[in-house]
Formats: C-alpha cells, sequence, structure tokens
C-alpha cells in the first residue's frame, strides 16, 4: 500500500531498460525497500540493473517477459504479474521508441513500429492493467510521456504523435479514474540524456535520468496530475503549443 | 435517543455509485491521506454483519465506525468495508449499577447525550465524541485518562468473527479473544454489541487547574509531582519554541466537578449535556494554510492566552475534553493533501526521547500545530494494544512539509531504541519491520486472530501496509 507521505510498497515497470524508469525505482527503493517487478522483452539483459536495485534497497527484484507489440499476450500477462506478485502500487509505463524520422517518412513499416510500440502497445496494456488497479481499489498509474506529445514538429512527428495519442489516452483516463482510488499521472520531460538519445544533439533545459525520477517520486508523493521536467517546459510549451504555424513551422526544432 | 451527529462528521471523501444497500466509496482515515475504494455496506441487524462478514471475497472485510483513526485502520482497497454507525442503539441500561449494553456503532456522542443527565459517564473519552464504541474498543482508546483504557471497563463483547461465528468474548470467558480484540485494529472481529462499565458523576462539568510550565523539563516534573490529585491531565506544548524555551507548555489537569462545589443555581442544570458545534469548515480548503508562520503564531498566541496559573475553573466537559468537537470538519484546515498524526509512548526514564523530538522538530522547522503530551499509569491489556506505563506525545504535521518522510522515520528509530512504540490508530506510514519491536507481543497476537479467522476474511489497508496479519502480501 502507498502510505500517507506517498511511499510505494511494490512497482512494475514496463519497459524495464527505460533509464528514468530504474533511475526511479532507486530512487523509490532507497528510502524505503519496495518489491520491483521489471517487465522487458528480454529479461535476462535486467541482471545487472535487478542486481543493482537490491543493492539500494530493493526488498526484492523480479525480471519478466513483456513484449509491448504483442498485443494478443497483453491480457495474460497482467493477469499472470497480478496473481504471482499481488497488489501493484505503482505502475510506470516506461516503454517507448524513439525511431528514426527520416527513415519512417519513407517506410510505413517503420513509422508503424514508432506507432504501435508507443501508442497501441501502450492503450494495449493499459486496459487490462486498470481492470486490475480498478478492482484492487488503490494505485498510481504513471506514463513516461514527452513534451513532444505537446505539438508535432516537423523533424519528429512520428514520434511525436504516437506519444500525443498515448498522452490524450492517459488524460482522459485519470478524468475517468477519479474516485476509484487510482491516480493517473503523466510525466513529460524535455531532452533526457539516455542511450535513446545518445549522439544527439541536446535541446535547451535538457536533464538527466536522475533529474526526471526525482520529479516523479515528488509527484507520487503530492498526487500530481501531470508532471514537467524540467518545470519550467510547462510554460515553454505553452508557448509553443499557442504559437501560429506559419511561425511554427519556421522554427528549428 | 440523539441522532448520531457524528455521521455528518464523516472522514470520508464522498465519489461514488450506489447500487441495492452497498456503495462504491473513496475512504480515507481523519487525516485524509491515501484514499482507497471499496463497497460500503451499513448494516442493520446482526444477521448483516454475519453474512458480509461470511461472504468476504478475497479482498475481505473490515468494520468501521465515525473515520476518527487518522490513517488506513478502517478501509479496505477492493474490499468490503461494513460501516457499523447504522447500528447505534443503546440495548440496556442499568442506572444503579452503572452498567450499559449497546450496539457497537453507537457514538461517545450519543453515549454521553444520554448517560450523563443520568448522572453516568463513559470511563474513558478520547479528544473527540465523535467516535464508536467499537472503535473505541479496536483502538482501546485512553484520552486523558491516565490509569485504563477503554476495553478495561469493557465487561463483553459479541464479536462476529469468520471462524467461530458470533461469539461471547470478555475478560473472563474467551479471553485471549477479547484481549486480541482490544487494540486489535478490526482484524479479529467484527464488535457488534459491547457491555461497559461506567463512572459515577455528579455534573456534566469538570473542575481544572491551568498552569505553564517554562519548559518541557518542568512540564513533566509538575506533571510526576502532582498528577496523582487529578482524574485527568493533558500538557499542550509549544514546538516552535527553542532554546532555553524548548518544550515551554500549558498544563490542564482536572476532576468531574462534585455538585457541592456548585452555588445552589449552578446545581439545578448540573448534569445538562447537550454541546452544539459552532462551526463547520467547508470539505475543501487550499493547502498551506498550516506554515510554520501560522503555527507559530498560533502556538504564540496558545501560550500567551493561557493563564500563568489559575485554579478550580469550572468547564465544560466540552471545554475540557474535546475543544475540537465544536468545529465539524475540522480537519480540512491541513488542506487537500491531508496531515499526519505521529503519536509515541516511551517507557518512564526515557524522557530524554521527548525532548529529543522538540529538538528534532525544531532544527527541521517542521512545527506541529499541535502537540500533546499525557501520561499512562497502566498498560493495555491487548497484545496490539498502545498504552504501557510512560509519556505519550502526540503530534499533527501537514503532508508536504519538506523531509516529513525522513524526520519520522529517524523518530521512530528513536522511540523502538527507547522500547516505546508508535500508536497504530494514529499511523499512517511506518515502516512495517519496525512492528515487532514495537509491539512484542505481534506474534501471540497473529496467533488468536489467525485461530478466529485463518482464511484471513478481515482485512483493511493498514493490515496490507504493515503486514499486522503476517503473510497478507
Amino acid at each position: 500500500m502507498k502510505d500517507a507521505l506517498g511511499a510505494v510498497q511494490s512497482v512494475l515497470v514496463l519497459g524495464g531498460t527505460s533509464e528514468i524508469a530504474l533511475a526511479t525505482c532507486h530512487e523509490i527503493v532507497k528510502q524505503r525497500g519496495a518489491r520491483v517487478v521489471l517487465a522487458a522483452r528480454k529479461p535476462e539483459v535486467l541482471d545487472a540493473a535487478a542486481a543493482d536495485l537490491r543493492a539500494a534497497g530493493a526488498s526484492a527484484v523480479d525480471a519478466v517477459a513483456f513484449d509491448a507489440t504483442d498485443f494478443a499476450s497483453h491480457e495474460q500477462f497482467v493477469a499472470s504479474v497480478w496473481d504471482r506478485f499481488g497488489d501493484i502500487d505503482l505502475v510506470l509505463v516506461a516503454f517507448g521508441v524513439l525511431g528514426d524520422q527520416a527513415v519512417s517518412e519513407a517506410d510505413a513499416a517503420a513509422a508503424l513500429e514508432v506507432v504501435q510500440t508507443n501508442f497501441t502497445g501502450v492503450v494495449s496494456v493499459t486496459v487490462p492493467v486498470v481492470a486490475r488497479l480498478k478492482a484492487q481499489g488503490h494505485g498510481s498509474l504513471v506514463l513516461l510521456s514527452t513534451v513532444a506529445a505537446e505539438r508535432a514538429r516537423k523533424s519528429n512527428y512520428v514520434y511525436g504523435s504516437s506519444k500525443a495519442g498515448a498522452d490524450a489516452f492517459y488524460q482522459g483516463l485519470g478524468d475517468s479514474l477519479v474516485g476509484t482510488g487510482v491516480h493517473v499521472m503523466i510525466v513529460r520531460p524535455g531532452f533526457v540524456h539516455t542511450k535513446m538519445t545518445a549522439g544527439m544533439e541536446a535541446a535547451p533545459m535538457s536533464v538527466t535520468p536522475d533529474v526526471v525520477a526525482d520529479a516523479i517520486v515528488k509527484g507520487l508523493k503530492s498526487g500530481s496530475e501531470i508532471v514537467w521536467v524540467p518545470m519550467q517546459l510547462r510554460a515553454v510549451m505553452s508557448g509553443l503549443r499557442h504559437m501560429p504555424r506559419m511561425v511554427f513551422r519556421r522554427l528549428k526544432i | 435517543m440523539p441522532k448520531n451527529e457524528g455521521t455528518k462528521n464523516e472522514g470520508t471523501k464522498n465519489e461514488g455509485t450506489r447500487n441495492e444497500g452497498t456503495e462504491s466509496e473513496l475512504l480515507s482515515g481523519w487525516g485524509r491521506t491515501a484514499p482507497t475504494r471499496a463497497t460500503v455496506t451499513e448494516p442493520e441487524r446482526l444477521d448483516d454483519v454475519v453474512r458480509v462478514v461470511t461472504d468476504a471475497g478475497p479482498r475481505g472485510v473490515i468494520a468501521r465506525g465515525l473515520g476518527r483513526s487518522y490513517g488506513d485502520a478502517a478501509q479496505n482497497a477492493g474490499g468490503a468495508v461494513l460501516r457499523l454507525t447504522s447500528m447505534d442503539r443503546v440495548l440496556h441500561l442499568d442506572v444503579e449499577k452503572g452498567v450499559c449494553t449497546v450496539e457497537a456503532g453507537v457514538s461517545l456522542d450519543t453515549l454521553m447525550r444520554a448517560l450523563i443527565p443520568l448522572g453516568w459517564f463513559p470511563t474513558v473519552v478520547p479528544g473527540t465524541r465523535y467516535v464508536t464504541v467499537g472503535g473505541g474498543i479496536a483502538s482501546d482508546i485512553h484520552g486523558k485518562f491516565r490509569l485504563g483504557s477503554f476495553c478495561d471497563y469493557v465487561d463483553r463483547m459479541q464479536l462476529v468473527t469468520p471462524a467461530r461465528g458470533v461469539m461471547t468474548v470478555g475478560p473472563d470467558q474467551e479471553a485471549d479473544a477479547f484481549w486480541a480484540t482490544a487494540g486489535g485494529m478490526g482484524l479479529t472481529g467484527v464488535v457488534t454489541e459491547a457491555t461497559m462499565r461506567l463512572s459515577p458523576v455528579e455534573t456534566a462539568l469538570v473542575t481544572a487547574d491551568t498552569e505553564r510550565a517554562r519548559d518541557v523539563d518542568d512540564c513533566m516534573a509538575r506533571m510526576l509531582d502532582s498528577d496523582d490529585r487529578y482524574r485527568y491531565s493533558v500538557a499542550w506544548i509549544d514546538c516552535t519554541a527553542t532554546g532555553a524555551a524548548l518544550g515551554r507548555s500549558v498544563l490542564t489537569r482536572g476532576n468531574h466537578t462534585r455538585l457541592d462545589e456548585l452555588g445552589a443555581k449552578q446545581k439545578l442544570r448540573a448534569r445538562e449535556f447537550a454541546p452544539r458545534a459552532l462551526a463547520a469548515l467547508p470539505p475543501s480548503l487550499p493547502p498551506g494554510l498550516i506554515n510554520p508562520l501560522s503555527v507559530r503564531a498560533f502556538n504564540e498566541m496558545w501560550f500567551r492566552k493561557a493563564p500563568r496559573e489559575k485554579r478550580d475553573e469550572i468547564q465544560t466537559l466540552t471545554q475540557f475534553f474535546h475543544p475540537l468537537d465544536g468545529v465539524l470538519g475540522w480537519n480540512s484546515i491541513y488542506g487537500p493533501r491531508g496531515f499526519v498524526q505521529y503519536q509515541y509512548v516511551v517507557p518512564y526514564g526515557a524522557e530524554a526521547v521527548v525532548r529529543e523530538t522538540l529538538e528534532r522538530l525544531s532544527a527541521a522547522r517542521c512545527a506541529s500545530f499541535l502537540a500533546v503530551l499525557k501520561r499512562f499509569e497502566h498498560a493495555s491489556g491487548g497484545p496490539l494494544g498502545f498504552p504501557i506505563h510512560g509519556w505519550t506525545l502526540a503530534l499533527d504535521v501537514p503532508v508536504g512539509s519538506s523531509g516529513l518522510d525522513g524526520l519520522l522515520d529517524g523518530l521512530d528509530d528513536v522511540v523502538v531504541e527507547a522500547g516505546g512504540r508508535v500508536y497504530l490508530t494514529k499511523d499512517s506510514r511506518l515502516r512495517p519491520e519496525l512492528l515487532r519491536a514495537m509491539y512484542p507481543e505481534l506474534d501471540r497476537w497473529r496467533e488468536t486472530r489467525a485461530a478466529l479467522d485463518p482464511n484471513h476474511a478481515l482485512r483493511s489497508d493498514m493490515d496490507r501496509r504493515l503486514d499486522l496479519s503476517g503473510g497478507t502480501q
């Protein structure tokens, strides 16, 4: 159970290799040992991360197989997690791919892979997760979104639109779950230095996964619904969102 | 019988849907933290309780009264909650002997209104009248009375258990089940009736002495020195004071007023007891009303308004015991994020822990709006009961104060080290691994509990969070 000060006792990470998710788990377990379940396509690659979390104070870490684009498996996957581990206090939806915009523009299969992972996959696994959370009457469901979901840019609109779909789904979901005991939080980081963005030129106000993790834990404690990282991006994105398209399309972003 | 006013004053966030006799509701404790959803049933009769306990699904059932426990003791995420306030009849009253049998959903408010004009008083009353008898038993509540807690004055109760059906338990029959239920947080069964021994009172008044103490040592010395002249004793501590004034306090102690202390005219209305709520706070107030500045101002005012010394002041029972009951829904003053109440007891000899607590609070600039120091000269008979001989300190702190989790975790360690414990009824954030050190008889309690409920039908969020029953996760 989550306690009065927002500490959780069990965490399920969908996308267990996500550096932001692992940093978040680290932050959570270092204060109070919690049970962590990491779900990834190849759970065997999680050994080091699991050992790390155990050393940081996790009471137990398990790695399970989960394929975001194998939609047919999701119902069964979610059932098996709950059957095996019991109540989950925090579900962190952290999987996603950036894709290559240029390739996606030329190859529908590449574009579809981005959309099916970041949007369809999120929807597909979220539906059974929400059923479990509603049945247990409590829990937090956190989506790692992005500022790019706020307004699609010409330089990465495939990724941006896929994340925008998931972000919008979670906005509606959060409102629909008020009163059920389930809390939904959307996290919108800006540029984060991870292996996903390695080699890219960092955008202004870039942050590390630790900074995002810290914001997520704070958001859980205060029951936030949308968390911007860093906070100033909320104002920046508000400006960009309302910018006339004539101007927006000329921006080199 | 006056209808139970306390229900209006429930610690509930009410957003739910209704279908036949049950309602899906978001429930939280009085601290308004960590709300969860449960299916609430309001039983009318014993049969209803038996049915809900027997039919409890995999997420179990827990009883709830007026929602005055601060944390998650009376909520059950995804499961069933029996709101016993619908069973609120006084079944029998022996005016000669001062013994009454009531349904567990009767509030102390109802009981006091009925009993005081007849010259009887529920022996132990906590800091609010808006608690039920069932809740009083589940918490083995203590109040300002040093010499016993609630269950010491319970002769018998009717307990609905999953394994042994409807039981009658008392200190002289099924004593293990009785004492496991005393302070057992509702996890041994659902109490449906109780027979209580009352204390005689001549008036509805308290003769109180108030004095100021210059620091915490002075306060404790005064309490040790002269508490035995009073039935009730409590010290309010200004925890914003620092340095030489650390723990400056206002000590209030009193006895039930005797008739011969009153003039002829006062005597006529001596046992009149009909308190009214003076005000009600709206259910949602903005965050941040309780902040270091407002707390400092309040504490300064409270200390200065108290007389340096005042003897034999005649106060009403409400003034003395339940000043906050005048404001319905006062808990919303802490804003949407709610607050944590932290209460511990440490044995005599561990006075330094109280001083250290105040030092840590002031160093962390984490001022408690209300800090209350009391003494116990008895120990609860329940393995999970809170009182032991010693000093008990209670603090109210808004959620959102930075570093609050670390501060309280640190205090827990000091309390455990000193052989003390935190009060489960107030708890909403303890580390489960400290439970056994704080409650050394935990395993004995678990054994009794398991015999009454082997399949673990009785469950609460607190049980899940602290693993009270053992093996719940």
